[in-house]
């Protein structure tokens, strides 16, 4: 059955109804991650540092921490939270007693999930911008990029979710996957730096590489063919993810 | 008919919930699926909200198939899960708003609806409190006030009484009576033997995924056991005997006691207490739903009284 906006939109309503309520909680640690980074690493570590990738190293740093806020944003909207609501609350359940299909919460859980990734992608953009790490202009044009990267994010974490059957598979998600990525994604280092032939082709698969690149081009103002493959990547992949999210949900919403 | 299973059957994977089940519920009545722990009583429900898929047979409601508009019966229903499905710190009201939110109701018809059933259900004492300072009673009516929130013609309750005090289930119950007579039909499983009793016209007992029974409270005890019983405390040997010699009356055996079923159960008394001297525990009862739910499903029921 096809996605209804409507629907679609009143199962977003009931997240942002509750986040509205538990904002103050959430936000904080959330906002200040990406924060203790950019100080520690990209001013701490960086004053060792005489460049990197033709810049200062905070500056190299900021872009990349800005997908992986993006990243987080999603990640844990989609991961915990959405598992809370399938199998303890009984949230879905009690959304498909009205006429909300499963494709219509999936479409809602993606749009809050793109909406979390946006407000802390974007608090964290501000801060940025804020610090004269990136020009306001630009990070204007990267504000784009965060719900996107939410978004490839969240088909990621909501298909991983949905098929899990114990909440304590999650430590693996977030510890053996997106903390790797969070390292090797050119977020510290430029890996085509450190790597070379095929292990550099192979680093392409990395989902938050492109996210990570896209956001440093468009700081840097620019524009290459780069930006097309990687945005192509992105569009492709998450296309990709919320079709097996779809054929998922809707096998574990309807028994 | 507002529902109509037609050789409904479902299997998850190998293990059969329900089996070739033939239902049908006429508007206004107020339909009873009984049947002990894991009979498909809950599945039967989400096939008829079109929340779990037949996998052979139709379910019809309000004579549109479920599973091809599950969209156009569900915003003609309601439904009461078995577990409230709350969201703990929003307050009623607030939650309240999120369902009829998700029935896509005009803003003003969910102002209005809040405070029909805010005063229906007793909630507005604590109508803007987080439900989670609330009490067991006061969440479960809450639950049914979110299935009210469309007016549904069809109400599904699974379970709406287990696990509350006895002066809360009956104000429920005082609630549910009140939608039937307005006009609303109802759908329900019930724990309790003797709520159904009470409140359904109709009756299907499923056990094992099957139906084993259908029919008015009343006729299905008289068509099954007989409307009277006689309960008695005897032990093994000598109920064998007392069985040899009142060939043809239907009996149960419940732990140490025996009931005896018969149209005329004093009559009853007289035979057995010239074949047997010494009698402990006599009872003399109308048979009821519980009695007949043993003879059928051979499992006791948690929380039967």
């Amino acid at each position: 059955m096809a996605v209804s906006p409507g629907y679609a939109f009143s199962v977003w309503r009931r997240n942002f109804a509750l986040y509205r309520r538990t904002w103050k909680l959430n936000l904080l640690p959330n906002f200040f991650e990406p924060l203790l980074y950019l100080l520690s690493i990209g001013i701490g570590v960086g004053a060792y540092v005489s460049q990197m990738g033709g810049t200062r190293y905070v500056v190299f740093l900021a872009p990349g921490l800005v997908a992986v806020a993006a990243m987080n944003g999603a990640s844990f909207e989609v991961t915990y939270n959405a598992y809370v609501r399938l199998n303890f609350e009984k949230t879905y359940e009690s959304m498909l007693t009205t006429p909300i299909q499963p494709e219509d919460v999936l479409a809602g859980e993606i749009l809050w999930a793109m909406t979390r990734a946006t407000i802390y992608g974007g608090c964290f953009l501000l801060v940025v911008v804020a610090m004269g790490l990136a020009p306001p202009l630009r990070a204007l044009l990267a504000l784009p990029l965060i719900p996107l990267t939410g978004m490839l994010f969240a088909g990621l974490g909501i298909a991983f979710s949905l098929r899990i059957p114990s909440i304590d598979l999650f430590s693996f998600y977030f510890t053996l996957f997106l903390t790797p990525l969070f390292l090797f994604s050119d977020v510290f280092f430029p890996l085509e730096e450190r790597l070379s032939g095929g292990w550099l082709r192979l680093a392409e698969l990395l989902p938050l590489l492109h996210p990570v690149r896209l956001v440093r081009t468009a700081f840097a103002g620019s524009l290459s063919w780069q930006v097309a493959w990687d945005l192509g990547y992105v569009l492709a992949a998450s296309a990709l993810l919320l079709w097996i999210a779809a054929r998922v949900t809707r096998r574990r919403l309807l028994g | 008919m507002i529902v109509e299973f037609r050789h409904v059957s479902k299997f998850f994977g190998s293990r059969r919930a329900v089996e070739d089940l033939d239902l049908e519920v006429p508007r206004g009545a107020c339909f009873g699926l009984l049947g002990p722990n894991g009979a498909g009583k809950t599945t039967a429900l989400k096939m008829l909200y079109g929340a779990a898929l037949p996998s052979r047979g139709c379910v019809r409601v309000f004579g549109e198939d479920v599973s091809r508009h599950p969209r156009a019966v569900r915003a003609r229903l309601g439904v009461t899960l078995q577990e409230n499905a709350l969201i703990e710190v929003l307050s009623p009201v607030e939650n309240l708003r999120v369902f009829g939110r998700y029935h896509r109701l005009p803003e003003r018809e969910i102002r209005a609806r809040i405070e029909e059933l805010l005063d229906f259900l007793e909630l507005r004492s604590h109508a803007s409190v987080p439900v989670a300072a609330l009490s067991g009673g006061f969440q479960r009516r809450l639950a049914v006030a979110l299935s009210l929130m469309n007016a549904p013609e069809l109400l599904i309750l699974d379970e709406p009484t287990t696990g509350l005090d006895p002066a809360v289930r009956l104000s429920l119950w005082h609630r549910i009576r009140e939608l039937q007579a307005a006009g609303t039909t109802l759908v329900l499983t019930i724990h309790y033997m003797e709520e159904a009793q009470r409140l359904c016209d109709r009756l299907a007992i499923l056990c094992d995924g099957r139906k084993v029974a259908e029919g008015a409270p009343a006729e299905l005890i008289a068509r099954h056991l007989a409307p009277q019983t006689l309960e008695l405390e005897l032990g093994e040997e000598r109920a064998a005997a007392l069985r040899q010699r009142l060939r043809g009356v239907r009996e149960l055996r419940a732990g140490p006691r025996l009931m005896l079923f018969s149209e005329d159960a004093p009559a009853l008394l007289d035979r057995v207490r010239s074949l047997e001297r010494e009698l402990r525990g006599v009872v003399v009862r109308p048979t009821n739903l519980e009695d007949l739910f043993l003879a059928l499903t051979g499992t006791a029921l948690e929380g039967a009284a």
